[in-house]
């Protein structure tokens, strides 16, 4: 909201102005371009209403997270192992999107493409993981029907996956388009919103990694 | 073999979804048949489609959309008014061994989508409608931050309001009542369509109104004219600020409820359900904690519109800006304090009772000290009684009452009496038709001659004024009566034939409110045919004081040929009293966002989405989501979304509203 006040013109010259000040001026004529200008607050709006869905999980699970309905408990279902592995696999695409965007900043395409595809490649890992453990649990007889314990904590969880996974959709288009038109403004812009969205399901991760498996297997 | 292919088709659509059994649906379906015939016909006869697909449907001008908004809620406010008057016709009648005329199975869905449609597709469209149009011209912008977005929330919103309607014709709606408890909602209790209509066409719906409650925070925050800080802001913005906030932070609680429902109807989880661990009570408190917030979504925008209606035909200045605002965002955030009130009676002690008890009547302090600057706003001015500052007269009376019987309900004790009974219905009536509808009516009238260039006929908006305010009063006084004495809400038949006047008297007050509504349609065409009588050509009919009475009426496309800067609150009536002068050179080119269908497009897939899921119809589902994500994809690759008016059109425009302006003098 900034303007330089020799942009700025009308209004009367000196017409009913008191004590003899500048005259006032009613209007800019130089037109500054608003295009993208609240797309980085837009999506951390976007973010945090994200973040209420979460939320709303995160307090089902805390509300129901102890209903077994005489089925299976978390410390009966937890693999601590394989979900280690899983989180670090999180926690390396968050550092690779971290270097694709350190890569953007110079300027480089070929290695900010490189980086997106490592990425991308973890991000997949991490899924095919999660799908894996899911389909285990369901063979165990432990599927989401079983309790409302496991109710909510395949939504939970389910519902961060589903997060990754279309923001790995949304990284191939990234990196299509990237590849059309190079790193534009607009492209640029686009890999910064998807860069935050990519570390908040990290974060979103690191509360189930807490709340739901490490305190699932103390309990 | 036939039978399979008849599911896979068509899930578990059949002939017995169409109530061909009930006459009274049959006979909506064939009016709304034939006046949908009778549109079609007119549209295609005067080649209109192409205009409207063009201009309106496809736009992202924030003014249009608006008017769009506004027309969607003006339709679905027919939809539920007469669904109100049905239930006072069954009401009134059903006494001394009568069933009535509706029987149970219809009577159920008439109160639900009565409710559903008055809050989501009524008062939600009306509210977004205003706050869309009125804006970014108040704060100087040329349209809102994410012009396409707008374009795709508004007709998500239709989306969710045709999903609704088809459920009139097509299987049934809920029988649940508007919040759809569990574990009545579950699929043990409602194995029907009834309650996916409406967990789907609330979820479309849902998803337009989040966007475009970011996208109006953004414009507010990002897209103001230099000079206007946030404390110079007007009422109007200040109050819409707050509301998009609670929206983004309320709606997507909603919509992870009602996953977490359809999770337990589509897929078998038992987040709700009586067995397995389930906990109905989770829903209830957690649709509430969006609930609470949603009433007050509605209710701040009008606060705003009254501020500016009382100011500006006052003549002065709004008394106590500042609390005004204060009072404002402490509303909102006492909003998520109080959820807990709308069921003390789940059990969850004295103390938490006592808690939420004491906040919800904390918050009668801040809106009276509303109730008091509008009350010294007026307090030696010289008002001039147009019809907006009627509608804001009755609504400070008429929500005085609403508010105290409100707080005599934040009495739990109080409270476990009159829970659930027509004293909850009549108190809640009371503060939305005479607190949000009245004030919808002052913005409509306040505005309409910005929006159109001409002033709405007075005559018939008095007839409808009185029709509605009186009407009002003959239609719910009755049920604060009834609910004092055990009347609980949602009955059919009644035992006790003594109650019975009270509910004539109450669907006398039905008919008055009708004659309102058909005496505003009325006053709407009356008003067009005298567009040339009503014209005003000055953009500022009302002597306003904020910056959209600045620009012509109806405003060009651009809004503002120049932005403006401000120095005051009323940065209009600044303008006006230091001299300024309309710039009439030195125009430039304007940059402006273009059309795209993309946004109609996209809503149409998400109905046919949440049509396949309702219906269990996978193939639809299927086909329609993976077109979602290949349209949506394919719009990201379309970098050309914006083009520049030729400074020769912004002359010819700016030059003809010279000649307009001169002739006036």
């Amino acid at each position: 909201m900034t303007t330089t006040v020799d942009a700025m013109h009308g209004g009367h010259a000196g017409h009913d102005t008191p004590r003899g000040a500048t005259p006032p001026v009613f209007y800019v004529t130089d037109d500054h371009a608003h295009e993208g200008a609240s797309t980085a607050l837009g999506f951390w709006i976007y973010l945090m209403s994200d973040c209420l869905i979460f939320a709303v999980l995160f307090a089902t699970y805390g509300v129901l997270g102890t209903s077994y309905a005489a089925g299976p408990t978390p410390k009966e279902l937890f693999d601590l192992k394989l979900v280690a592995l899983n989180t670090s696999m999180l926690l390396f695409s968050s550092i690779t999107y971290g270097f694709a965007m350190l890569a953007m900043e110079k300027g480089r395409t070929a290695q900010t493409q490189g980086w997106l595809a490592v990425t991308l490649l973890f991000g997949l890992a991490f899924l095919g993981i999660e799908l894996y453990e899911f389909a285990h649990m369901i063979h165990e007889g432990a599927g989401p029907w079983r309790s409302a314990f496991l109710s909510s904590f395949f939504t939970l969880v389910g519902t961060h996956g589903l997060h990754v996974t279309f923001g790995s959709v949304w990284l191939v288009t990234l990196m299509v388009q990237v590849a059309r038109r190079g790193l534009i403004p607009a492209n640029r812009r686009r890999l910064m919103c998807l860069s935050m969205f990519w570390h908040f399901l990290d974060v979103i991760w690191i509360g189930v990694f807490t709340f739901v498996y490490l305190m699932g297997a103390l309990r | 073999m036939l039978e399979t292919l008849t599911t896979f088709l068509f899930g578990r659509l059949s002939l017995e979804s169409f109530p061909y059994h009930e006459p009274i649906v049959v006979a909506t379906f064939f009016a709304v048949l034939l006046g949908g015939i009778a549109l079609v016909a007119a549209l295609s006869y005067f080649k209109l489609w192409g205009y409207l697909w063009k201009e309106w449907f496809t736009t992202v001008d924030h003014k249009r959309i608006g008017i769009m908004y506004m027309i969607l809620g003006l339709i679905m406010l027919l939809r539920g008014f007469a669904d109100a008057i049905m239930m006072r016709a069954q009401q009134a009648i059903a006494f001394n061994g009568s069933e009535g005329y509706l029987n149970s199975h219809h009577f159920d869905q008439v109160f639900t989508a009565h409710g559903v449609i008055m809050i989501f597709f009524v008062a939600m469209p009306f509210v977004t409608g205003l706050m869309n149009y009125v804006v970014p011209l108040q704060i100087g912008a040329r349209d809102v931050s994410f012009p396409f977005l707008n374009n795709f929330s508004f007709w998500m919103t239709v989306g969710g309001a045709v999903l609704i309607m088809a459920s009139l014709f097509i299987g049934e709606f809920a029988r649940t009542g508007w919040l759809a408890y569990p574990p009545l909602s579950g699929l043990e209790a409602s194995p029907d369509v009834g309650v996916d209509y409406y967990i789907w066409a609330l979820q479309v719906a849902g998803v337009g109104t989040t966007l475009s409650g970011i996208n109006l925070i953004c414009t507010i925050v990002k897209m103001r004219a230099p000079g206007m800080t946030m404390m110079k802001m007007p009422v109007f913005t200040w109050t819409s600020l707050c509301t998009n906030v609670l929206i983004v932070a309320s709606f997507p609680i909603l919509t992870a409820v009602l996953v977490l429902l359809s999770l337990d109807r589509y897929a078998g989880t038992h987040f709700f359900t009586n067995d397995m661990g389930g906990n109905p009570m989770m829903y209830v408190n957690l649709i509430w904690i969006w609930g609470h917030p949603e009433v007050y979504i509605l209710i701040l925008p009008c606060f705003g519109i009254f501020s500016e209606v009382t100011s500006t035909f006052t003549g002065k200045k709004l008394f106590g800006y500042t609390s005004m605002v204060y009072a404002t965002v402490v509303i909102t955030i006492l909003s998520y304090l109080v959820w807990l009130h709308h069921f003390f009676t789940m059990g969850s002690g004295a103390s938490v009772n006592s808690f939420f008890g004491i906040t919800t009547m904390i918050i009668s302090i801040p809106t009276g000290a509303k109730i008091f600057n509008w009350l010294f706003t007026m307090y030696r001015g010289r008002i001039r009684f147009e019809l907006p500052m009627m509608w804001t007269i009755a609504f400070m009376l008429t929500f005085v009452l609403g508010g105290m019987t409100g707080v005599l309900l934040a009495v739990p004790p109080a409270d476990f009496v009159l829970h659930n009974s027509l004293f909850l219905i009549a108190h809640f009536h009371n503060v939305i038709i005479g607190g949000v509808l009245f004030g919808l009516f002052a913005g409509i009238y306040y505005w309409w001659p910005k929006a159109f260039g001409f002033r709405l006929d007075p005559f018939w908006g008095k007839m409808s004024f009185w029709f509605w305010v009186i009407g009002f009063y003959f239609a719910f006084m009755p049920l604060y009566v009834l609910g004092l004495m055990g009347v609980t809400r949602r009955l059919r038949v009644f035992e006790d034939p003594s109650l019975q006047i009270w509910f004539q008297i109450a669907a006398f007050g039905a008919v008055l409110i009708a004659l309102g509504i058909g005496s505003f349609l009325i006053q709407i065409a009356v008003s067009i045919l005298k567009r040339k009588q009503l014209v005003d050509v000055t953009g500022d009919p009302w002597e306003g004081r904020t910056l959209e009475w600045a620009t012509s009426s109806p405003p060009p496309d651009y809004n503002f040929a120049f932005t403006p800067v401000i120095h005051d609150n009323d940065a209009w009536w600044d303008m006006k009293k230091r001299g300024y002068a309309r710039p009439l050179e030195g125009f430039r080119p304007i940059h402006m966002p273009s059309n795209t269908g993309t946004g109609i497009i996209l809503a149409g897939l998400s109905t046919a989405l949440g049509f396949g899921l309702i219906w269990h119809i996978w193939w639809l589902a299927a086909l329609s989501f993976i077109g979602l994500l290949a349209v949506a994809i394919n719009h990201t690759f379309n970098y050309n979304r914006d083009f520049h008016i030729p400074v020769d059109e912004v002359v010819a425009t700016e030059s003809e509203r010279t000649r307009l302006l001169s002739g006036q003098v």
